[in-house]
């Protein structure tokens, strides 16, 4: 008997566990020749603003040992070329859309969710409160915990998705903004972003990039993330959507044995963009292995007491 | 444009052609059978995390078997740091992933009647292909071809035996004219009458590139320049390629080079 791979978040089923993270899957289009979107529990597609941006001039990525550095600066097309140019093709190839969005004020958020709320096809917004590469990424909402709040709430009040905040790790306690999301309506909460970073260039005493800084991501950052993930998912009863780091099935169900129920996948594309049907299968393997049935059933089954 | 494929490619061969470029051979049928000029494929330099990204190369040429089915595809490797040391030193029999084709080809519809290739060092890359397109094509050929010295221009014999004519410049002044290859580029677009079908083809360092559109647009000339960025992904993903072109309205934009490129109309493109 073939594993069920289905979890839940919020109202959403997703047909597994695996999800392309923001920003590193373009709006999906970009990789419907070389995967079948459909398969995939559902698409983080790149973070969105109410209007088009250019970003920050290259370079823009620098590698770092088992990472990378980013600062892109979000560029993108804006929200209504996103609805219009699109939408219908995402639609038309079956993919389940989590629109990742920010703003610079609350009052973009709850713009941004008033318009895609009434789209079809978008199954959940993800609130990207974490950018750090950008100031008015919304990370200053979430690095406050009343800011984090109150942009969930806001965003709440005006959609029947399930609204979803990214966490950033640049933060002494992840697990409190966890909470503080749960508290204000929140049906899961993402994590991690990526951590704020750099890299210099020891001949030119220049950084690497053309923003100083930007955000590390990649197996350098996973066991951080794996902790922060563990600490989030005891801290509240909504579902956490893990990442951080993730190149195969083993690193994905680290993440949700330490209580992620689905995970995103980001940097480990860049290298790999066939990894989604090596990820499923690894999966299916290892539950049948355990004689598992379904795959939330690994869940938050971490062992710590000592045998 | 076909999909691209991922080849878990056999080398065939790694030849050295001096102490800083070598050319590497990959068994990949799937990409060879499908690749244009101007195209590139990502190829992954380990197999840990190590450097973690794949890096870009221009498909240099694509290699058939005696019937004329193309069974792999090389590319000129010049060294410059942690991933192409690695290239150097893989050994026939090893194996690389390799993605691709992936990017826009160089536009060779018309044909032109005369194409010149204008190379600043490994920006010979892509015009193996590009020679072996336009010739079957009927269009004359010259290559301009630039280095820093005699020792750093490679394949002289190739692109004569198929009738390319070379025009040579070095900065040492060790082979062809002394000094920059765009030197005898205007050298000879100033004695070219207007009339002639002539398209400019160029790839090799930025301020060469921007050179060559200068020229091309003085002289009312079509230039396809094939740029290059530093890219994580080679698919559209991460973003970080970005070239910044004019549209048709005159905007400015940051575009994918992945994607919208790597190669671009030389009067798009709007230097940083
Ligand atoms: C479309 C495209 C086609 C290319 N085709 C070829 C080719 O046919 N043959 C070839 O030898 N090279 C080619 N390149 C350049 C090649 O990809 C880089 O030289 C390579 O990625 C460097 O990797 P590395 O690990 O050796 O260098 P790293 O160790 O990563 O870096 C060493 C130094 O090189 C610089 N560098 C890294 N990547 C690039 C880059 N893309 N462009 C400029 N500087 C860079 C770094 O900033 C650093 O200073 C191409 C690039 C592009 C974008
Ligand atoms: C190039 C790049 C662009 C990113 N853009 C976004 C974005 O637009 N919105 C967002 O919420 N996260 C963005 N992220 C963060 C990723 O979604 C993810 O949280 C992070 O990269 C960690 O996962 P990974 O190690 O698997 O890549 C980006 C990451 C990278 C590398
Ligand atoms: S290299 Fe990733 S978008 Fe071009």
């Amino acid at each position: 008997m073939k594993a069920d791979l289905s979890v839940r978040i919020g109202s959403l089923v997703l047909k597994n566990p695996i999800i392309p993270a923001s920003g590193c899957f373009g709006y999906g289009l970009e990789y419907a020749e070389v995967v079948d979107l459909a398969s995939l529990g559902a698409i983080a597609v790149k973070g969105l603003f109410l209007t088009e941006r250019e970003g920050h001039p290259p370079p823009r990525i620098v590698e770092t040992p088992s990472g990378m550095l980013n600062a892109i600066g979000l560029q993108g097309i804006g929200v209504h070329r996103f609805v219009r140019e699109k939408m219908p093709e995402l639609r038309r190839l079956g993919a389940v859309v989590i629109v990742n969005i920010c703003g610079s004020a609350i009052s973009e958020y709850v713009e941004l969710a008033r318009i895609l709320s009434d789209v079809e096809g978008v199954a959940a917004l993800e609130l990207n409160i974490s950018c750090p590469n950008i100031k008015e990424g919304g990370i200053q909402f979430g690095c406050d915990l009343a800011s984090t709040a109150a942009v969930v709430s806001a965003v709440r009040k005006v959609t029947r998705l399930p609204v979803i905040p990214k966490l950033t790790p640049n933060v002494t306690s992840v697990s409190s903004f966890a909470k503080a999301a749960e508290e204000a309506g929140a049906d899961a909460v993402s994590l991690v972003n990526t951590f704020l970073a750099m890299a210099i260039d020891v001949e030119t005493r220049r950084p690497r990039l053309s923003n100083v800084m930007g955000g590390l991501s990649g197996p350098a950052i996973r066991p951080i993330a794996v902790r922060m993930v563990y600490d989030c998912a005891r801290a509240v009863r909504i579902p956490v959507i893990g990442m951080g780091g993730i190149t195969s099935a083993r690193d994905a169900l680290e993440f949700m044995i330490a209580g992620a129920t689905a995970v995103q996948v980001g940097t480990a594309c860049f290298v790999d963009p066939f990894i989604w049907t090596k990820l499923l299968a690894g999966i299916e393997d290892y539950l049948e292995r355990h004689g598992i049935e379904r795959v939330a059933d690994v869940v938050g089954t971490l062992q710590t007491d000592r045998a | 444009m076909a999909a691209p494929v991922d080849v878990h490619a056999e080398v065939l061969a790694n030849t050295r052609l001096s102490a800083d470029y070598n050319v590497l051979v990959l068994a990949a049928p799937a990409i060879a059978g499908t690749a244009r000029a101007g195209q590139f494929v990502m190829i992954r330099t380990a197999d840990g995390t190590d450097p973690l990204l794949r890096r870009p190369f221009s498909v240099f040429e694509v290699l058939r078997r005696a019937d004329a089915t193309p069974y792999a595809i090389s590319i000129l490797c010049k060294r410059v740091g942690v991933g192409t040391s690695r290239l150097f030193e893989a050994a026939a029999g090893d194996r690389l992933d390799c993605l691709g084709p992936l990017g826009k080809p160089f536009t060779t519809v018309g044909p032109p009647s005369e194409a010149w290739m204008v190379a600043g060092g490994v920006g010979l890359a892509p015009f193996a292909t590009l020679a072996d397109e336009l010739r079957s094509a009927g269009t004359r050929i010259r290559l301009f071809y630039g280095g820093r010295s005699h020792t750093d221009l490679f394949y002289l014999e190739w692109f004569e035996s198929r009738g390319v004519a070379l025009e040579l410049a070095t900065e040492d002044g060790s082979r062809g004219s002394h000094g920059r290859v765009t030197v005898p580029l205007e050298r000879a677009l100033s004695a070219q009458p207007a009339s002639a079908g002539l398209t400019l083809y160029a790839c090799g360092p930025e301020p060469m590139l921007k050179a060559v559109a200068d020229l091309a647009r003085r002289y009312g000339r079509p230039s396809q320049l094939s740029t290059e960025r530093i890219m994580g992904c080679g698919m559209g993903g991460c973003y970080s390629c970005v070239v910044r072109v004019r549209d048709d309205e005159g905007r400015a934009h940051f575009v994918r080079s992945c994607l919208n490129g790597p190669v671009f109309n030389g009067d798009d493109v709007v230097w940083e």
